[in-house]
């Protein structure tokens, strides 16, 4: 084995222009030929698939580093340009650098007191605020650019006329004439280092000349590979079609110019030459027509290439594949910890661990390697001390190779239970996107995970899908365990809550077992028990006559840590208004939990939910740390999926059914709210409304229908809600907060009410009239989308249409905003990822710069707050208090 | 006994502020809740280290990227946040952007919110009556001629201008007809001829078009009040019984100078307007507060912690700075991360030109080139000398 090298660190990259001479010398070979291959299929000698470019082909040995494909990093090759041409992506510096010059003797066009006076504040600003010295540099451009007498040589300076993309002119008093590449080139050439650095440009790393090409680097064929078809057709990337463009005129403009042609076809030919420079570099330069590949599809070329979301810098380096990873399906397990993560066995076989031999474990890691890839628990491949990696796959005897193992031999063993491993669903919104969860490898072939983590991946299992990345290196493994477990990541940093908890059926199953009339057998408290691990033994039964029962407020109280007091007010609460009377509260919905027992309330989600600072949850990961609130959130789980499960609980057609009486009160009160609009259009009309301030009379007549519309459906609902108590399961969830609200169900049993578009009512469709079902003008509530019908009884066509206007507003507004939401978040997350804390507690960006003194003026992390508060100084003197009682 | 606890408590927690042990802000708390109680030295003494022990317990590791948990959680909930850019606030006749779109615009930092709003305090002897308060108001409220008048026409026969003022609006805004009347004459676009309530302007002139020109001018001539307020509404705040103006436009330079407002108390939600006038320190405080708003008027638990980075990173050089390309992310020191931003060309074509360096301390010049970011556990630099090779065979061998 290798000693451990301390791996090089890049510290620092330099970016410049590179020069004739260094393309020159860099290069391998000089390109003449525009022939790619030869009859016979081989790469043509100087052509642009010379082998000392590089290799493509498996198998192949480059001819200047005698390397295979992917050691070889390819060469550059060069193409001596017949003329030079500019580089376009630096014609708008070239025109500014020419006005600013003078066209003899190519100083800048100020006296030289005036650029010493800028060298000295450039020098000033240079060493004070780095950054600022560009803004120099436009200054003087600027300045100079006005002058129109050489203040060196007293020549008189004509004005530039720039024509994108790459055409100058001067405005001599004769006309236009029309500089040369060459000309340029050479003006450039004479102007000072000193200047050049004046003009914002660094000459030991750009002069400014180097800025108009002589000659071309052609890159490595690596990065320009050529992919054989299945018709053995071979097809050229975008950049090698682009340099063979370039050197057929190339080539076409030296015979000429050798020939003696005419000006007007050397010009031409440069111009063209011209042409294929600037699209070989840009394909998007305004007012040039893109090169355009056979099929009529522009080319991709260097530009392209780097830009924007699907081009090498956000696609392949801030962002890059990996090995090791797995993507599937997601089911629910409730039987699983939160920090486990089901993996199907197909996956476990083929994601590795490297495992090291020792003499420890080399007995077991011989097994491993005789079961071999593809029996679970086996192993995949064998790195030997030389380095040599065996692919057990191609092993014929496994036993031998299994013996040949010796200390410090690699065996990739598959994944097994235990490991860790980091689980990710995208978006990936914020930090608990990707949490590490231990394997548990299952059957089938769906990862599984436990319902309690379903908040913070914005998980559910309508056909959602999931990554999973196995950690290579023990350092890698011992962070993720130590930082990213879900236990770990229990509380939110966003507002310092639990944003993992209980959901859904797991809420609606602890009310009912929280509940009063809830009352257990034994049988019934030991099966639960069982399910949920529970170890130790049973309280007394709070009945004991006739039969022994437990009451589930007993039974949770089981899972409670010992010193737990906490007080709070369960979703059920109807905040009476006569103030609450706690623990008399007759909806059981006061909570007080004193030294772990559960003496009054019922649990719900506000005890026990996701999203729920300062509850029952948030309190034990706080006092009783991470593993309390793991094993709670575990063993409650269970108990309450069994318990629900033993119960049934469902909701149906008739869950929402109320009784006829109040059907018909719920008709009437819609009917008196239309006629109540009939009144408003009826007083609008006649002109007696009076107008609100600073609304039109419009305006007004709207807002008032619209408020007396949505007092009817409230009101509706409210009957349907008398209706419906307590036992009814649709009513559990939406008062406990499982799933649903009072609102969706008064749609469901009463009324589904005003539907809008822009947050107005319907009033679109036809001039005057929302459908040609109604009058022109007609703004009574029916004829702009009041929906008086509900979702059990169903809607009526022309609600029906209203109501789907309504739904697809919706649709269409969640798709625009996570557009928007999702730009925003990218930039915040780029404005701010430098930012950390130093030693010192200040918070610094990336080069040292202060943005605060103490983070958040408390230096407190607020993952690490209760609830954004330092200190929960109440329970503090609440302890001590008590505590001192005691003794 | 009891008072002389008290005294130590006072004087224990005068030390701790003192020496920074704990924030202002528990130290205050801290006194408030201990007044309710009574306890012994002992108790006080324990509740002390306890509540020492839980602040260092929650202060932010060095490393930590508080950064990027800010942007998350800043970003994160967006998704959950309405579009609708109209909303109504606490006063009905006011529209006010509000959710994503105004948060957009507060990171932004946009020069013009689309909604401009002032919130106008006013001192003891206005405060307190409606009448003394719309005094305030009208002077505040830009009053345009148009805004005052029945009908504004050209009398093509006489070549003049009619201006019919409507005598209860004029009342409503506190408006004589000799003040438009002077107004106009300032103009100098002609002669003033005033009737009662109605005005001519008469203009010599032939031309139809010039008519027309001066008298979209007159329209919008301004009477008085301030420039870019364009409504005003006075309300009670139930809280403090006092009458507060609310306005549509905002000019905070101006108002404050209106004799009668009470300028510590008087808000604008604009963020740039602050920080001209008022300076960089409370823009900073503007930005929380108005970021802070939006997110719980969207039923959003945000921490404040995170909406001070971002506004302490926007405010930090001095001005107000966008989140984005043309502020933070564009002045980034380093060009990886700004091409990697947007842009991608046009920053490595200059940073060749300027022979820029980039020393990588960043994160993403450090993903760029796969290097171990300098955040978290990646901000320690630990080297570790294992040994040799040689010797270790020669040890065992």
């Amino acid at each position: 084995m290798s000693l451990y090298r301390p791996p090089k660190k890049i510290g620092a990259i330099r970016f410049g222009l590179l020069s004739p001479e260094t393309i020159r010398k860099m290069s391998v070979t000089r390109i003449i030929t525009p022939d790619t291959y030869s009859e016979d299929g081989l790469p043509i000698d100087s052509g642009l698939m010379d082998g000392r470019l590089g290799t493509i082909e498996p198998g192949q040995r480059c001819k200047t580093c005698g390397n295979r494909i992917g050691e070889c990093p390819g060469h550059f090759g060069h193409i001596e340009l017949a003329r030079p041409v500019i580089h376009v992506g630096f014609a708008k510096v070239i025109y500014k650098i020419l006005r600013a010059t003078c066209r003899k003797c190519s100083r800048i066009l100020l006296s030289d007191e005036e650029l010493e006076d800028f060298k000295k504040r450039m020098d000033e600003y240079e060493k004070k605020w780095k950054g600022l010295s560009e803004e120099i540099s436009d200054e003087l451009l600027k300045k100079a650019s006005r002058v129109s007498k050489c203040p060196h040589c007293g020549e008189s300076q004509f004005k530039i006329k720039f024509e994108k993309p790459t055409t100058y002119y001067e405005e001599t008093k004769e006309g236009l004439r029309r500089l040369t590449p060459i000309e340029i080139r050479d003006r450039l050439e004479r102007i000072t280092d000193e200047d050049a650095r004046l003009l914002g440009i660094n000459p030991k790393d750009a002069r400014p000349e180097w800025m108009v090409l002589t000659v071309l680097p052609v890159p490595p064929v690596t990065v320009r590979p050529s992919i054989t078809l299945e018709s053995g057709v071979r097809s050229e990337d975008d950049l090698t079609h682009k340099l063979v463009d370039i050197i057929r005129i190339n080539q076409r403009l030296r015979e000429n110019i050798e020939a003696g042609a005419p000006q007007l076809i050397i010009e031409d030919l440069w111009e063209l030459l011209q042409y294929h420079v600037i699209t070989y570099f840009d394909n998007e330069v305004s007012g040039v027509p893109p090169a355009r590949h056979r099929s009529g599809r522009a080319l991709r070329t260097l530009s392209q290439r780097l830009k924007g979301k699907e081009g090498r810098f956000r696609s392949n380096l801030s962002g890059k594949r990996v090995d090791f990873s797995a993507r599937t399906v997601i089911s629910p397990d409730p039987n699983l910890s939160i920090n486990e993560v089901g993996v199907p066995i197909d996956i476990a076989k083929i994601l590795t661990i490297p495992e090291r031999v020792t003499e420890w474990n080399i007995e077991e890691l011989k097994e491993l390697v005789i079961k071999g890839p593809d029996q679970y628990p086996g192993a995949n491949y064998i790195i030997r001390l030389d380095g040599r990696r065996i692919d057990l796959r191609y092993v014929r005897d496994r036993k031998t190779i299994a013996e040949s193992l010796e200390p410090g031999f690699i065996v990739e063993r598959h994944l097994k239970d235990g490991d860790i491993v980091l689980f990710n669903r995208q978006p990936s919104l914020h930090r608990m996107s990707i949490m590490a969860h231990e394997v548990r490898v299952l059957p089938y072939r769906t990862f599984r995970l436990h319902l309690c983590v379903c908040p913070p991946y914005n998980a559910d299992f309508d056909g959602d899908e999931m990554n999973l990345h196995v950690p290579q290196s023990e350092e890698a493994r011992a962070e993720a365990r130590v930082l990213m477990r879900v236990q770990e990541q229990v509380l939110s940093p966003r507002y310092g809550g639990p944003i993992v908890g209980a959901i859904q059926d797991y809420i609606s199953s602890a009310f009912l077992f929280t509940s009063k009339n809830n009352l257990l057998t034994k049988e019934e408290v030991c099966q639960l028990l069982s399910v949920a691990d529970y170890k130790g033994d049973l309280p007394e039964p709070a009945v004991k006559e006739p039969q022994p029962l437990w009451t589930g407020k007993q039974i949770f109280s089981l899972f409670l840590p010992k010193g737990l007091n906490i007080s709070l007010r369960a979703s059920v609460c109807r905040k009476c208004p006569g103030g609450c009377l706690k623990e008399k509260c007759p909806y059981d919905a006061y909570v007080a939990v004193r030294d772990g027992q559960l003496i009054t309330g019922v649990i719900d989600e506000r005890s026990i939910g996701a999203f729920q600072p300062d509850s029952i949850l948030h309190r034990i990961i706080k006092d009783f740390g991470t593993d309390a609130a793991r094993e709670f959130l575990d063993k409650i789980g269970k108990l309450l999926i069994e318990f629900i499960s033993r119960k049934g609980f469902t909701m149906g057609l008739d869950d929402v059914e109320i009784p006829k009486v109040a059907t018909i009160r719920i008709q009437e009160i819609l009917k008196e709210a239309e006629e109540k609009v009939d009144k408003l259009i009826e007083s609008y009309r006649r002109g007696e409304l009076q107008r609100l301030p600073g609304r039109t009379l419009e305006e007004t007549l709207e807002m008032q229908i619209m408020k007396v519309l949505a007092e009817a459906r409230d009101k509706a609902g409210d009957i349907a809600s008398e209706h419906l108590g307590l036992e009814n399961h649709a009513v559990i969830m939406a008062e406990t907060g499982a799933r649903g609200s009072i609102l969706n169900l008064a749609q469901m049993a009463a009324c589904v009410g005003q539907q809008s578009v822009r947050g107005e009512r319907i009033n679109r469709g036809y001039r005057n009239r929302t459908l040609p079902h109604f009058k022109v003008g007609d703004l009574s509530a029916k004829a702009r989308g009041f929906v008086a019908s509900n979702y059990r009884t169903g809607l009526d066509p022309i609600e029906f249409f209203f109501h789907a206007m309504g739904g697809r507003e919706g649709l269409v507004d969640t798709a625009v905003r996570t557009s928007t939401s999702g730009y925003m978040q990218r930039r915040l997350v780029n404005a701010l990822q430098d930012l950390k804390v130093e030693y010192d507690g200040t918070v610094r960006d990336a080069s040292s710069r202060i943005i605060q003194i103490i983070y958040g003026e408390d230096g407190v992390d607020p993952a690490k707050s209760d609830h954004g508060k330092a200190v929960n100084i109440d329970i503090i003197i609440e302890k001590v208090l008590s505590e001192s009682e005691q003794t | 006994m009891t008072e002389n606890i008290q005294k130590e408590i006072d004087k224990k927690l005068k030390e701790l502020q003192k020496n920074k042990v704990l924030p202002p802000s528990i130290i205050e708390q801290l006194r408030e809740k201990l007044s309710q109680f009574k306890i012994t030295k002992k108790q006080f003494e324990r509740i002390i280290n306890e509540i020492i022990k839980a602040y260092k317990l929650a202060l932010v590791e060095p490393g930590e990227a508080v950064g990027t948990v800010a942007a998350q959680s800043i970003g994160e909930p967006g998704t959950q946040m309405t579009l609708r850019t109209f909303h109504y606030a606490g006063v009905a006749e006011l529209n006010v952007t509000l959710g994503l779109p105004r948060l957009i615009e507060i990171v932004d930092a946009r020069r013009n919110p689309s909604t401009p709003m002032m919130t106008i305090y006013l001192e003891e002897e206005y405060r307190n009556s409606e009448e003394k308060a719309r005094e305030i108001a009208q002077k505040i409220e830009m009053t345009k001629i148009e805004n005052v008048a029945k009908n504004i026409e050209i009398d093509l026969v006489n070549k003049r201008i009619l201006i019919v003022l409507d005598p209860e609006l004029m009342k409503n805004k506190g408006v004589k007809v000799e003040e438009v009347a002077e107004r106009l004459k300032k103009l100098k676009k002609g002669e003033i001829i005033v009737e009662d309530n109605v005005i001519y302007v008469e203009r010599k002139t032939e031309k139809l078009p010039e008519l027309q020109r001066l008298l979209e001018k007159i329209r919008n001539l301004q009477i008085k009040g301030i420039k870019g307020i364009t409504r005003v509404v006075i309300r009670k705040v139930k809280e403090t019984n006092e009458y507060v103006l609310y306005t549509e436009g905002s000019n905070l330079a101006e108002v404050i100078k209106v004799p009668g407002v009470d300028f510590a108390r008087t808000k604008t939600n604009n963020i740039h307007e602050v920080a001209e006038v008022l300076g960089i320190e409370a823009a900073r405080n503007v930005i929380i507060e108005e970021a802070m708003g939006v997110l719980e008027e969207q039923g959003l638990d945000v921490d404040i912690r995170h909406i001070m980075l971002v506004a302490d990173l926007m405010t930090a050089t001095g001005e107000v700075k966008q989140i984005g390309r043309h502020g933070v992310s564009g002045e980034k020191p380093s060009v990886f991360a700004r091409a990697a931003f947007e842009v991608t060309v046009k920053h490595l074509l200059e940073a060749s030109l300027r022979g820029e360096q980039d020393i990588l301390r960043g994160v993403a010049e450090n993903v760029i080139i796969g290097q171990e970011i300098p955040l978290g556990t990646g901000s320690l630099e630990l080297l570790m000398y294992t040994l040799r090779r040689k010797e270790e065979e020669g040890s065992s061998g």
